[in-house]
């Protein structure tokens, strides 16, 4: 018998993370909701949830080392998920009403606010992944559940290299649905939100670990 | 790509049960909040609403467990509206494992409230629920009622929506009092009157009775369309809202 998978839920106080918490569960990994660092650090996937403001979701995360638990998994090679505004902090900064904040630059990319006429945007949106996508595999056009009204634009020109990204498209904004490099991964929309489509995505990533 | 057109059921909730007689077959508890909500999600629900309409602390203690174990199983979007009054409030419904909140008197009583709650939370969890009916000598011709219906509170229902969204709700449901119940479609005038003054999501609710009422909402303006009795009475299914709208020419997620 293969030992069951641990994933830690980052706890830094922000996000519904009870969601994430059972959405994972059902994967048929341990899923430990905790801030504790060499819990995080050793858990064999990391899941960095956080909604609301950037800003607030950087402080949050910083109070409890959680840019340290990221940095210190991706150069060991291990498994990091981070959604909605979890996947935002991993870029280089955020800019909300003018101000900039930086963010833990595993990623270079701007968050800013989207172009688009209808903000947030709230709902099932359908995302182009390349072929080489792992999270999105066997996912061809199935809907995910996306509320935000930031993200790293397309037409901001993120130098993302080697990353494998995901695109969705809001009133002809398009920006960074999905990304994933080495043991990084991240989506824009809440996979564990997103139904059968969304448990899917996570299944992929929990076979990843 | 663009956004499907959500459809979204609405369940009353009195004490941790739903009320109002919900009728589907082979269902082991009619008043069971996560058996209803996993129904509407195979159903294709693309969220579902919960509005609190229970009078007692307790009650509400009680409606708080049965979102912390409907979240817990259902994994599409909750929404919990009805006696929300303090972000204190809001911050004890989305840990119990709601995603968005609605508020809708409290907000008619101290407007800094809404600013209060998406400074905390970010835009994205707060909606704002306009109960509105034809009032001629409101400037809009619209005005926002209170207790379900029942009370004026001498507000234009359009200038609030506007006035709503300039102080940082991220989602305008609008609730026909008119036509609620009626089943003689969307207000359409309504929707597109709101449609006009605000650029955030906004859910259409109200009078709808059969699936080819909801693409006129849409056409009105409407990002998502919201119904209670149709869908818990069986008149009309989810699946069959879905279908009129993409006959219709609306993407849907299917």
């Amino acid at each position: 018998m293969t030992p069951e998978l641990s994933v830690v839920v980052l706890d830094y106080g922000l996000g519904n993370i009870r969601s994430a918490q059972r959405a994972l569960a059902r994967t048929g990994v341990e899923v430990t909701v905790s801030v504790d660092h060499d819990e995080a650090v050793a858990a064999d996937g990391l899941v960095v949830p956080g909604v609301g403001a950037f800003a607030a979701c950087v402080d949050g995360l910083i109070n409890i080392g959680g840019d340290k638990i990221i940095a210190e998994r991706v150069a060991a090679g291990k498994p990091v998920l981070g959604i909605c505004v979890g996947a935002q902090i991993l870029f280089t900064e955020g800019v909300e009403h003018g101000r900039r904040v930086a963010g833990c630059a595993q990623w270079p990319g701007v968050v800013e606010e989207l172009y688009a006429r209808r903000l947030p945007h709230m709902g099932w949106n359908t995302v182009d992944a390349p072929q080489q996508s792992k999270l999105f595999g066997g996912l061809a056009d199935e809907r995910f559940y996306f509320v935000h009204s930031y993200g790293v634009r397309e037409r901001a020109r993120p130098a993302l290299g080697e990353a494998v990204v995901t695109w969705a498209e809001h009133d002809g904004d398009r920006f960074v649905a999905g990304i994933e490099q080495g043991p990084l991964s991240a989506t824009q929309f809440h996979p564990e939100k997103s139904g059968t489509a969304g448990a899917r995505l996570l299944q992929n990533w929990v076979a990843s670990l | 790509m663009s956004l499907a057109v959500r459809v979204i059921p609405c369940l009353d909730v009195h004490d941790g049960r739903v009320v109002k007689g919900v009728n589907f077959e082979n269902l082991r508890d009619a008043g069971d909040p996560v058996e209803l909500a996993a129904r509407y999600d195979a159903e294709g629900a693309d969220e579902v609403t919960f509005l609190d309409i229970s009078a007692s602390v307790e009650g509400r203690q009680t409606t708080l467990e049965m979102v912390h174990r409907t979240a817990g199983e259902v994994f599409i979007p909750l929404t919990v509206g009805g006696g929300i009054s303090s972000v204190e409030d809001v911050d004890t419904m989305l840990r119990a494992g709601a995603d968005k909140v609605g508020i809708n008197t409290a907000a008619i009583h101290r407007p800094e409230l809404i600013g209060e709650i998406t400074r905390r939370f970010g835009n994205q969890v707060l909606v704002l629920s306009v109960d509105a009916r034809r009032e001629p000598e409101q400037p809009s011709g619209f005005g926002v009622t209170t207790h379900g219906g029942r009370k004026p509170a001498d507000l234009d229902a359009v200038e609030w929506a506007r006035r709503g969204v300039e102080l940082g709700v991220g989602e305008i449901l609008l609730n026909s009092m008119d036509a609620d119940g009626t089943t003689g479609g969307f207000d359409l005038e309504m929707i597109r009157a709101v449609r006009a003054v605000v650029d955030v999501p906004l859910i259409a609710s109200g009078g709808a009775g059969q699936a080819s009422d909801f693409p006129p909402a849409v056409a009105a303006g409407a990002d998502a369309v919201l119904a209670a009795s149709v869908f818990h009475f069986g008149t009309v299914k989810i699946t069959e809202v879905k279908q009129a709208l993409s006959d219709a020419g609306y993407p849907v997620r299917n």
